[in-house]
């Protein structure tokens, strides 16, 4: 599965270790939430990167202790249609300031890519070679947003009371040019 | 009208861009039709038992005459000829082909046009009252609040794949003429004890099969505080809706399970962690977005022209539809005019491209190049000057779209039911039109005074039955068509969900019980302006009941 990190495919430094098997030393490890929290403290002093893949049914405030500590949290997406991840990763973000590396996980598309930016993941577990293959072309496909987000991009609002957009009288005005790029 | 700019269109085209991507990625088998499906609904686009269906949104109910010949356009080149304006101020194309449906959505894309969030998970079309801006009875035009959640929730990061469909209404009237209560989240525009005005937020309404009303969980919130309070709501429902069971899935049965005191303390818990960031809307922002709504230069004209009374003396059909389809506007001199898309045996809500046509030429020509939609499925021209009153009669008239049954039993709401939809499970539209055949008389209809029947084809409840005044479901026993009828419901400022008046009756027999209902309540009212849904508030339904069942 190849992961796009900073707008490129990249190997992956870490291991996924399963809760049975030994944690090994000096290398970037995730585990689940359950061998997470039943030795947080151990694991954040190791040495080497640790990160925590977090189930999309749990409240991301269990984790905020330990947020400091972690060099990354995987959410999941189960399904594509399961959106509950994007409130956890905005939550990890916004409120709770976490600054780690946040990893989509499952079911992830293309089709996803900006919201999962704009949500403020900056690491995708993509699913199809094809979609990541695609990844560069995909994220220009909106230039305009009506919201402020994690990417830090001026939402609609804020250009137009900056002048950088004039409303015009007409809806027509700009249609032959539109529809032949569309 | 909202003034689309540079940033509006741009997006929409985007938007037009990528689906069309989608569909070349479908057609080459690179997306399977599950990972398809969600896509197309986020565009409006549903398979149904004949064709696509392409949903367009029409926001708050406002179109422009271009945007309405546009849509002619796309019935007459996509379709076959006409639309059907929904209950959410939406307008449907039933016969679309999937490979013609980029073009088809580019073509509307150029007046601004979409079908964005007219399906799918995600926050549906914002609507409201369809006077607002020119209803006596507002604070303000609610259609700026409606607007700015609107373009809040377009493709928005987190909720484009919520537990299920979300519906948002916004009203600023005395009167509530955009069903607040049946809604996912409402808000209801008023001013408090200091004068300043705010909103009463409710959530967790909705119909389908599980039926509620939606409940108060904050009673003043500030202006600024709108966008942040709705993050709230929506973070709080993507995070613990029901995700296991589509039927449980809606907020009101998150809202019901936790009960609304304590689903309100958790959004409120989140609200407080968000609402001083960046959604705090400030002055500038509503200001903006205020000045972009433009209101016609009304001319100073006389509020009782003397040639309209004359007409209304002269033509006893014309002083009816005066009567039944003129509402009065808050400027003197101008009348709001409802258009009946209910003609006797038609498909109520349905279009042609004709009319359509027709009606945006009326448009330019007597109301400032504007036209609503409403819930009820009928258009209005929000800005005729009175005295103009009877030649914009005359052409309505010519077209069939002033036939005087505004709110009466004729202006039935109805679902496309089984002739179009594959979720339903009885026919819809041929019901509405025995019933209208049966009510074609207009001083029958007069005589009954107000009076909604609404009918759904199915659970689902798109015909809004549970408050229909006369309300009609229709379910399958034993692969026959039955329906059930309920009495009472009320969609207003007090609403209230019908009672089930007993068995469902075989669909031969809906259009003579209805009959029966109506007749029982002739007899029973106590006085000729006592409502039809007031007298059964008032005997209850065993009355009706002892009534229809000892009939049939």
């Amino acid at each position: 599965m190849p992961l796009i990190k900073a707008g490129r495919i990249v190997e992956d430094r870490y291991v996924r270790v399963d809760d049975t098997a030994p944690i090994p030393d000096r290398i970037a490890v995730i585990v689940s939430a359950e061998r997470f929290l039943a030795e947080p403290n151990a694991l954040v002093r190791r040495d080497g990167s640790v990160g925590v893949l977090w189930p999309n049914d749990r409240r991301v405030a269990e984790l905020e202790p330990w947020l400091g500590h972690l060099a990354l949290v995987a959410l999941a997406f189960p399904k594509f249609r399961d959106g509950r991840a994007y409130s956890q990763a905005r939550q990890l973000r916004e409120r709770y300031g976490f600054a780690g590396e946040l990893r989509a996980t499952g079911d992830v598309l293309r089709d996803q890519f900006l919201f999962l930016l704009r949500a403020g993941f900056d690491s995708l577990e993509v699913k199809k070679p094809a979609d990541a293959a695609a990844f560069a072309q995909v994220i220009k496909r909106f230039s305009v947003f009506y919201q402020p987000s994690a990417d830090g991009r001026l939402p609609a609002q804020r250009r137009r009371l900056s002048g950088l957009a004039a409303p015009r009288d007409d809806c027509i005005a700009g249609a032959d040019s539109m529809l032949q790029e569309a | 009208m909202y003034l689309y700019d540079e940033l509006d269109r741009t997006l929409i085209a985007e938007r037009v861009g990528e689906f069309r991507d989608q569909i070349a990625r479908r057609l080459a088998g690179e997306l399977t039709e599950e990972e398809f499906k969600p896509l197309r609904l986020m565009n409006g686009v549903y398979l149904q038992l004949h064709a696509y269906m392409l949903r367009i949104a029409i926001p708050y109910g406002t179109l422009s005459s271009a945007q309405l010949r546009m849509l002619a356009h796309v019935a007459r080149h996509y379709d076959r000829g006409f639309g059907h304006f929904t209950t959410r101020q939406n307008i449907q194309f039933h016969w679309i082909k999937l490979k013609e449906l980029p073009d088809a959505m580019a073509e509307l894309a150029s007046v601004g046009l979409h079908g964005m969030q007219t399906s799918g998970n995600n926050v549906r079309n914002i609507t409201t009252d369809q006077w607002a801006g020119v209803a006596p009875d507002e604070i303000e035009d609610p259609r700026i609040w409606a607007e700015l959640i609107r373009q809040h929730v377009t493709l928005h990061p987190e909720f484009s794949f919520m537990p299920r469909k979300f519906k948002i209404a916004v009203g600023a009237a005395a009167q509530d003429r955009a069903a607040l209560r049946i809604h996912d989240l409402a808000l209801r525009l008023h001013r408090n004890g200091k004068g300043e005005t705010g909103f009463e937020v409710m959530v967790g309404g909705g119909l389908g099969r599980t039926p509620y009303l939606a409940q108060t969980i904050k009673p003043f919130l500030r202006k600024r505080d709108v966008l942040s309070y709705i993050e709230a709501v929506l973070r709080t429902y993507n995070q613990f809706g029901r995700r296991d069971n589509i039927w449980k899935a809606r907020i009101k049965i998150l809202v019901h399970d936790l009960g609304a005191e304590a689903f309100a303390k958790e959004v409120e818990a989140e609200w407080q962690s968000i609402k001083d960031g960046a959604l705090a809307l400030d002055p500038a922002v509503i200001a903006e977005m205020a000045a972009r709504f433009r209101y016609p230069d009304y001319a100073p004209l006389d509020e009782s022209p003397p040639a309209l009374a004359d007409a209304r003396r002269a033509d006893r059909r014309f002083d009816a539809w005066m009567s039944n389809a003129v509402a009065k506007h808050k400027i003197p001199g101008y009348a709001i005019v409802t258009l009946s898309l209910k003609p006797e045996a038609g498909t109520p809500g349905d279009c042609t491209a004709v009319q359509m046509e027709a009606i945006a030429d009326l448009a330019d020509r007597y109301s400032f190049g504007e036209i609503r939609v409403g819930h009820e499925q009928n258009m209005v021209l929000p800005h005729v000057a009175k005295r103009d009153l009877p030649r914009v009669w005359r052409a309505l008239d010519a077209i069939g779209v002033a036939t005087p049954n505004v709110g009466l039993v004729s202006d039935i709401i109805s679902c496309p039911g089984l002739d179009y939809c594959s979720l339903a499970n009885a026919r819809s539209i041929p019901v509405a039109q025995e019933i209208s055949r049966r009510f074609r008389k207009p001083e029958l209809a007069r005589e009954l005074g107000r009076l909604h029947i609404n009918i759904s084809g199915c659970i689902n409840a798109c015909g809004h039955h549970h408050v229909g005044h006369i309300g009609i479901l229709g379910v399958e026993k034993n692969d026959q068509e039955f329906y059930q009828i309920t009495l009472g419901g009320k969609a207003d400022d007090d609403a209230k969900l019908g009672t089930l008046i007993g068995p469902a009756v075989p669909y031969a027999q809906v259009a003579d019980a209805v009959e029966t209902i109506v007749t029982a309540y002739l007899e029973l009212r106590e006085r000729p302006d006592e409502l039809f849904v007031d007298t059964v508030k008032r005997t209850g339904i065993e009355p009706f009941k002892e009534r229809l069942y000892a009939a049939h």
